[in-house]
C-alpha cells in the first residue's frame, strides 16, 4: 500500500510584492472541463447549480462555483465537481493548470508587457475571460475584480510563467524607482 | 560656449560625462550634443566613406554626422545620435568611424583620393579578376566599412516589450499633438500622446512665442499639466513612434534608462507595440540644408538646431555666426542669436526681393559658393551678382525649408503627394487607415495653423469613435505664411572643385547623383542604390527630397515626375535587443517540468531537453565515471529485475462521445471502433500526404470514451491536427477532445518483477490484467489507471494517477523498485531498450516515411477509409524502390545520421543507399545496433553494407537485420 501526498504547482511559494501590486499562487481548487456535445443544450443542467453556459470570452458565477468559457464550445467549471450525466464530454483539470492572482492598481500595465489582448478595464470588464499566450506560455486569464487577475498555465509551465511574471514586476518596480529618484524631464522656466 | 539666462536646462543640476577620454561638465537637461557644443567641441565624428571631420547638423533625430558610441559596464552601443543621448553622470562616450584619433584620423586619406572614390566606384573597379572579390577586395572594404563597432559580447542589458492600446494615438507633442490630444481627451476618448523629447512641446520650445497671449511655454505647460490630470490620458515621453502596421498597430520604441545610470533591472528601452482605434499624426517638419560646395563643415548646422541649442540650452553654437536662409522664418535665428548677444555677421539670402532691414548685415540675392576649415569652420565665400566676398566666421546657420515629417504615412506603401505651394512632399490622405496627419507634418507651418489643424484632426478621430468633440477654442498665434524660395544647390566658383554634400551620412554629394544621371541610373529608386543616398542611419532624413531635386534637375524632368523613393519602418534605428526584449537566455522558450524533476535532481540525473520538458538523462551511481556506464546498468536492471521512468511527458487527449470510436477511425490508420472497452490498441496516424504524421496507443476507457497517447515531441501537433480534423471534416459529430497532458503523471514500470511491484502499490490485487489491457485501480486511496503497455520489451504497465500526487507515486515507486534490485532509469536507457525491441520514434518517423517504409503498411486498413490512406496509396510510396526500415549490427561503433552504401562501391551520392536514424549499444546484445532506412531493406536482411560517417570518422561494415533485435515473437511483454 502506498501512502501519496498531493503537491499542487509551485507548492510553498510564497506572494511577491512589486510595483504595488501583489502576485501570489491561488491554492489548489477542483477545475474540470465541460464539453457540451454539438446541439446539446446544457441550460437546464446547470440552471440548477445557478450557472449558465458561458459565451465566449465571459464567465458567470454563482456561490463557490464559476464558469469560465476556455475554449470553442468548452468551459471551466472551477471550484467544485460538475453534476453527473451531462450531456458533455468532462475531464477533471485540477492538477493541470496553475493559478496566479495579479492584484492591484496597474495589473493591466504588467499584464502588457507578456501578454496582447487589450485587457484595459473598459475592454475587458470584470468576468471576462481570454486565452491568449503569456509570453510564450499558453494561458487563460480572468478578471476577477476591478483591481485582480487570475491567470492560469499549464502546470508544467508554472515556473517559468512566474519567473516571467516576476520579471515584469521588477522592471515596473524599477522603472517607478527611477522616477521617484529624481525628475525624469528638465525643470521647466519661463 | 553656454549662455547665462537662456534655456530650460537645470543649472542647479551639474552632470559629469565623458567623450572620447576627457571629461567634461553639462547641465540635468543637457543632451550629449547640447553639453559638448557648451564645452566648445565641434567635431563630432567622421564621415562614412570620406572619413571627413564632421560636427552637428541637427538637434535631433534626423541627425547623421554626430553618431557616438555609449559605453557602458558590460555594453557598448554605437551610432548612438549625440543630439538624442541625455548626458548622467558617470556616461561615457566615444567617437567612431575613425583610425586614431578623432582629429587626426588615418583613414582622412580616403578624402584625398575622392576623386577617384564617386558613386559606382566599388562596381567599376572591383570587378577583375572575379575571384579576387570574395577573397581580396569584399574583406578589405568591409575592414574600412561600417559605423561603430560591437562590443562582442552578449547584451545582457534590460530590455523590456509591452502592449499597449488607445482610442487615439497622438504621435509628436508639439503644437498640434497637445491641441489633438487636449481636444480628445477632454471628449473622453483614450488617448496616449508619444513624444521623443523628454519633454513636450515640439518646436514650441525652441522658438517661443505667444498662445492666446502668453508666453508659449506656459501654454505648453498648462495642456501638459491639464493632460497628466487626466486618468484617459497617458504621456508617453522618450518615445518614438517608429512604424505604422497592419488594422492599427504602431512600433514605438521607448529610452527608458538610456539617459540615467543603470539601475538593476530598470529596462535600457522598451519597444512598444501600440493598437490605436485612430492616430494623428503631429510630427512637425524637418529643415532642409542647401547643397552648396564645401557645405560640410564642422560648425555649418541647420538654422533651427542652432535656434535649439540657443533657446533649449542656452548655447551659442559660435562667436560669430552667419545665416543662409532662403525662407523669412529662418531669421527668427538672426534675431534670436543678437537678443542673446551672440554676434551675427551676416543674413545671406539667395532670394533678391527680400527685406534687408535687420540689426545686421544682409545680402539678398546672395548664396554660399564655399567654406573654409578643417576641423571647424573659419571662413565662408559668398556670392552676390557679379562680386565675390569673405566672411570670417565659425558657425553657418543654413535653411533650404521645410520637409513635413510625414515618414509613417508611407510605411504602408503610400506615396506622399508633391506640393509645389512649400517646394515639399506632403502626406496623402488615409495613406495609412486610420491616421491622419496634421500641422507641419501635412504642410502647415505656422503655429495657428498648427493648432487648428490639430484640433480639426482631433475632432475627425472623435466622430470617427462616436465621441462628442469638446467646444475648444483655438487660442490666438503667430500665423505669419510661408514664404520661402526653393533652392536645393549651389553651383560653386568656376574651376574649383567643390563638393557639395546631400547625404553626410553616406558622403553622397550633388555630383554623384549627376553622375548616376549620366550613367542612365535615372530612376530614382537606381539613384539611391548607385549612390547609396539614403542609406544611412539617418535614411535620407535630410537628403532624400534635395537629392531627387537635383536628379529631377539632371534629368530634365520635373519633381512629381522624378517620384521620391518611400519611407520604410523603423523611422529611427531600433536595437535588435529591444525588439527581442524577453527572448534571451530563459526567456526564448517555456521550460516544462515533470512532478518527478527534483526528485531526479536529487539523484543527481543530469536533465536533458526534450521538446521544451526536461527530462532525465540517467542516474548516476558512485563509482559510474561515463553515462555509459550508468545507462547500461539501467537497461540490465530493466531487462533483469524492475526500471521505472516518468512518461508523463507523452501526448493524453480525451477523446469523448458517441462517436468517439468513429473519429478514431478516421484519424488513424487502424480500426478502433472495434476495441474491447479495457483494451488498448497500438496505433499509427497519417497526415494528409499519406505520410506518417505519429503513432501511440489509445485506450478504450468506457463505450463513448477513449484515451490517446501521442508521443511527446508530436503532442501539440496531432492535437492540433484532430481539433482541425473535427471542426472541418466531421463538426456534426458527438465527440468533443481536449488535452489531459498536464492532468495526469505516468510512470512507466517495467521488468520482470514489475508485475511485483505493481502488487505492492496498489490498494486491491491487481488480478489479471492482459497485455494491452487498461484498469481504474487505486493508490493509496488515490483514483489511478493502470496500463499495460511497454516500450521496453519487458512486462510493462504505466501507471497514471492525478498529478498533484505525481511526485510522492515516484518517490515510492523507485524506492520500492530498488529493494528489488530495481531503479529508476533514464532517456539513454529508454532509448536503448527500444533499439533493441526495434520501436519507433520521431528519429525514424520523421515526416518522409510511409507506413509501408516502417514495416506498417499492413496497418492502413482496407476496409475503411482514414486521412491519409489516398494519399499514401500513390505509387512512389510504398515499394522495393523506397528506402524502407531495417536493423543494423555491428561489431564497432557507428553512429546515427551516417550513410550507407554497397561494399565496394564509392561513397558517392549517386550509390546511396539510405541513412542511420538511431544507434546504441546494446548490454542485452553485446553489439552495436542501429535502426536505418535501406533501399528494398526488407529484402536485404543478412546482406553487409558500408557504412560511413565522415563528419566523425566512421566506416565500418554492417550487417543488415531485421529491425526487431531482441525477443521477436514478444513473449516477455504478453508475460
Amino acid at each position: 500500500m502506498a501512502e501519496l501526498i498531493a503537491k499542487a504547482a509551485l507548492d510553498g511559494q510564497g506572494p511577491v510584492t512589486r510595483a504595488g501590486l501583489v502576485l501570489s499562487v491561488l491554492p489548489p481548487a477542483p477545475v474540470w472541463s465541460i464539453a457540451p456535445f454539438p446541439g446539446e443544450d446544457l441550460t437546464p443542467a446547470l440552471a440548477a447549480l445557478g450557472l449558465d453556459f458561458p459565451a465566449p470570452g465571459r464567465s458567470n458565477r454563482a456561490g463557490d462555483l464559476r464558469l469560465i468559457w476556455t475554449g470553442r464550445d468548452q468551459a471551466f467549471l472551477l471550484g467544485g465537481r460538475p453534476p453527473e450525466g451531462l450531456a458533455a464530454a468532462v475531464t477533471d483539470q485540477s492538477g493541470a493548470w496553475a493559478g496566479f492572482s495579479l492584484s492591484g492598481i496597474g495589473g493591466e500595465a504588467a499584464l502588457a508587457r507578456l501578454v496582447t489582448p487589450d485587457l484595459r478595464l473598459a475592454a475587458f470588464p470584470v468576468g471576462h475571460v481570454v486565452r491568449t499566450g503569456l509570453n510564450h506560455i499558453p494561458a487563460i486569464i480572468l478578471r476577477e475584480g476591478e483591481t485582480e487577475f487570475h491567470i492560469r498555465v499549464f502546470r508544467s509551465m508554472a515556473r517559468s510563467a512566474w519567473a516571467e511574471l516576476v520579471e515584469v514586476l521588477e522592471h515596473l518596480a524599477a522603472r517607478a524607482a527611477a522616477v521617484q529618484g529624481g525628475a525624469s524631464a528638465p525643470a521647466r522656466t519661463g | 560656449m553656454r549662455l547665462e539666462g537662456k534655456g530650460i536646462i537645470d543649472r542647479t543640476r551639474e552632470v559629469s560625462f565623458r567623450f572620447d577620454g576627457r571629461d567634461y561638465r553639462g547641465f540635468r537637461g543637457d543632451t550629449l550634443a547640447s553639453a559638448l557644443l557648451a564645452n566648445g567641441v565641434k567635431l563630432f565624428g567622421r564621415s562614412f566613406k570620406y572619413h571627413r571631420p564632421r560636427g552637428l547638423l541637427t538637434a535631433g533625430p534626423e541627425e547623421p554626422n554626430a553618431l557616438v558610441e555609449v559605453i557602458g559596464k558590460t555594453s557598448r552601443t554605437p551610432n548612438t545620435r549625440a543630439t538624442m543621448q541625455e548626458i548622467f553622470d558617470g556616461l561615457e562616450s566615444r567617437s567612431q568611424n575613425r583610425l586614431g584619433s578623432l582629429r587626426h584620423d588615418l583613414m582622412a586619406v580616403n578624402d584625398l583620393v575622392s576623386p577617384f572614390l564617386s558613386a559606382g566606384f566599388y562596381y567599376k573597379t572591383f570587378m577583375w579578376p572575379r575571384h579576387f572579390w570574395e577573397g581580396l577586395y569584399e574583406p578589405i572594404i568591409r575592414r574600412a566599412a561600417g559605423l561603430g563597432s560591437l562590443a562582442k559580447v552578449h547584451d545582457e542589458g534590460v530590455y523590456e516589450k509591452a502592449w499597449a492600446h488607445c482610442d487615439l494615438l497622438v504621435i509628436g507633442a508639439g503644437p498640434a499633438g497637445l491641441m489633438a490630444a487636449l481636444t480628445a481627451a477632454r471628449a473622453g476618448a483614450d488617448v496616449i500622446l508619444a513624444e521623443e523629447q523628454p519633454l513636450t512641446g515640439g518646436r514650441l520650445i525652441a522658438d517661443g512665442g505667444l498662445i492666446g497671449g502668453d508666453p508659449a511655454a506656459q501654454w505648453v505647460h498648462r495642456v501638459e499639466a491639464e493632460l497628466r490630470a487626466m486618468p484617459n490620458v497617458r504621456i508617453m515621453t522618450r518615445t518614438t513612434v517608429t512604424g505604422a502596421y497592419d488594422n492599427g498597430t504602431y512600433g514605438a520604441l521607448e529610452r527608458v534608462g538610456l539617459h540615467r545610470s543603470p539601475r538593476p533591472n530598470l529596462p535600457r528601452e522598451c519597444f512598444w507595440r501600440i493598437v490605436a482605434r485612430r492616430a494623428v499624426l503631429t510630427t512637425g517638419a524637418q529643415e532642409r540644408h542647401i547643397a552648396f560646395p564645401m557645405n560640410d563643415r564642422p560648425g555649418i548646422m541647420l538654422a533651427s538646431a542652432v535656434r535649439t541649442y540657443l533657446n533649449r540650452f542656452g548655447v551659442a553654437p559660435g562667436k560669430r555666426v552667419t545665416l543662409f536662409a532662403a525662407n523669412d522664418q529662418a531669421r527668427q535665428t538672426a534675431r534670436d542669436l543678437m537678443a542673446a548677444g551672440v554676434q551675427v555677421a551676416a543674413i545671406i539670402d539667395p532670394r533678391e526681393d527680400v527685406s534687408v532691414v535687420e540689426e545686421c548685415p544682409v545680402h539678398a540675392g546672395a548664396v554660399v559658393i564655399d567654406t573654409k576649415g578643417r576641423h571647424a569652420l573659419q571662413a565662408i565665400t559668398v556670392r552676390k551678382g557679379s562680386e565675390t566676398f569673405r566672411i570670417e566666421t565659425d558657425c553657418l546657420a543654413v535653411s533650404g525649408g521645410w520637409n513635413p515629417g510625414l515618414h509613417l504615412t508611407c510605411h504602408m506603401n503610400s506615396r506622399p503627394r508633391w506640393s509645389e505651394e512649400i517646394a515639399a512632399f506632403v502626406p496623402v490622405e488615409a495613406a495609412v487607415p486610420g491616421l491622419a496627419a496634421a500641422g507641419a507634418a501635412n504642410g502647415s507651418f505656422s503655429t495657428h495653423g498648427a493648432l487648428t489643424a490639430g484640433r480639426l484632426a482631433a475632432e475627425r478621430a472623435l466622430a470617427a469613435l462616436d465621441l462628442r468633440a469638446p467646444d475648444l477654442a483655438v487660442p490666438a498665434a503667430e500665423d505669419t505664411p510661408y514664404t520661402h524660395r526653393a533652392i536645393w544647390s549651389v553651383e560653386g566658383a568656376k574651376g574649383r572643385n567643390g563638393r557639395a554634400w546631400l547625404d553626410f551620412a553616406n558622403d553622397v554629394t550633388v555630383k554623384d547623383v549627376q553622375l548616376s544621371a549620366q550613367e542612365n541610373f535615372a530612376s530614382v529608386e537606381h539613384m539611391k542604390r548607385y549612390t547609396t543616398q539614403g542609406m544611412a542611419p539617418d535614411q535620407g532624413k535630410n537628403s532624400n527630397v534635395a537629392a531627387l531635386a537635383v536628379l529631377a534637375d539632371a534629368t530634365g524632368r520635373g519633381i512629381p515626375e522624378t517620384g521620391t523613393t518611400t519611407f520604410r519602418p523603423p523611422y529611427v534605428p531600433v536595437s535588435i535587443a529591444a525588439m527581442g526584449a524577453g527572448g534571451r537566455a530563459k526567456g526564448f522558450a517555456p521550460e516544462r517540468f515533470l512532478t518527478s524533476d527534483q526528485a531526479s535532481r536529487d539523484r543527481l540525473a543530469p536533465m536533458i531537453e526534450a521538446g521544451l520538458w526536461y527530462r532525465p538523462s540517467y542516474f548516476p551511481k558512485p563509482g559510474e565515471t561515463t553515462w555509459r556506464e550508468a545507462c547500461d546498468r539501467e537497461v540490465r536492471m530493466v531487462r533483469g529485475a524492475v526500471g521505472v521512468c516518468d512518461v508523463s511527458t507523452l501526448g493524453k487527449i480525451d477523446i469523448q462521445g458517441p462517436d468517439a470510436g468513429r473519429f478514431l477511425d478516421f484519424v488513424y490508420t487502424n480500426t478502433f471502433s472495434t476495441l474491447p472497452v479495457g483494451r488498448v490498441r497500438y496505433g499509427l496516424m497519417l497526415r494528409e500526404d499519406g505520410l506518417v504524421m505519429d503513432d501511440g496507443t489509445s485506450a478504450r476507457l468506457a463505450e463513448t470514451h477513449y484515451l490517446m497517447t501521442t508521443t511527446t515531441a508530436a503532442a501539440g501537433q496531432v492535437m492540433r491536427h484532430l481539433d482541425f480534423v473535427q471542426q472541418a471534416f466531421c463538426a456534426t459529430w458527438k465527440l468533443r477532445l481536449i488535452s489531459v497532458t498536464e492532468a495526469f503523471a505516468q510512470f512507466a514500470i517495467a521488468g520482470p518483477k514489475a508485475r511485483a511491484l505493481i502488487d505492492t502499490v496498489l490498494d486491491q490485487p491487481l488480478g489479471d490484467l492482459p497485455f494491452m489491457g487498461v484498469r481504474p485501480v487505486s493508490v493509496g486511496g488515490v483514483e489511478a489507471r493502470l496500463f499495460r503497455i511497454s516500450f521496453s520489451g519487458e512486462e510493462g504497465y504505466e501507471l497514471a494517477v492525478p498529478v498533484d500526487y505525481g511526485e510522492a507515486l515516484f518517490r515510492d515507486l523507485v524506492a520500492r523498485a530498488e529493494t528489488m534490485g530495481g531503479g529508476p532509469y533514464g532517456m539513454e536507457a529508454l532509448n536503448v531498450l527500444r533499439i533493441e525491441k526495434g520501436f519507433l520514434t520521431h528519429a525514424e518517423i520523421h515526416g518522409r516515411v510511409s507506413a509501408d517504409d516502417v514495416g506498417l503498411g499492413a496497418m492502413v486498413s482496407p476496409r475503411k477509409d482514414c486521412i491519409g490512406r489516398a494519399a499514401s496509396q500513390r505509387p512512389g510510396l510504398w515499394g522495393p524502390e523506397r528506402e524502407q526500415l531495417v536493423g543494423l549490427k555491428a561489431a564497432g561503433a557507428i553512429s546515427a545520421g551516417a550513410h550507407l552504401f554497397r561494399p565496394g562501391f564509392a561513397v558517392e551520392r549517386e550509390n546511396d543507399q539510405g541513412y542511420v536514424t538511431s544507434v546504441c549499444w546494446s548490454p542485452t546484445l553485446d553489439s552495436w545496433l542501429g535502426l536505418a532506412f535501406l533501399t528494398d531493406g526488407r529484402a536485404r536482411h543478412g546482406e553487409r553494407i558500408r557504412l560511413v560517417d565522415h563528419l566523425r570518422g566512421i566506416d565500418v561494415e554492417c550487417e543488415v537485420t531485421h529491425p526487431v533485435f531482441f525477443d521477436a515473437d514478444g513473449g516477455r511483454m504478453r508475460g
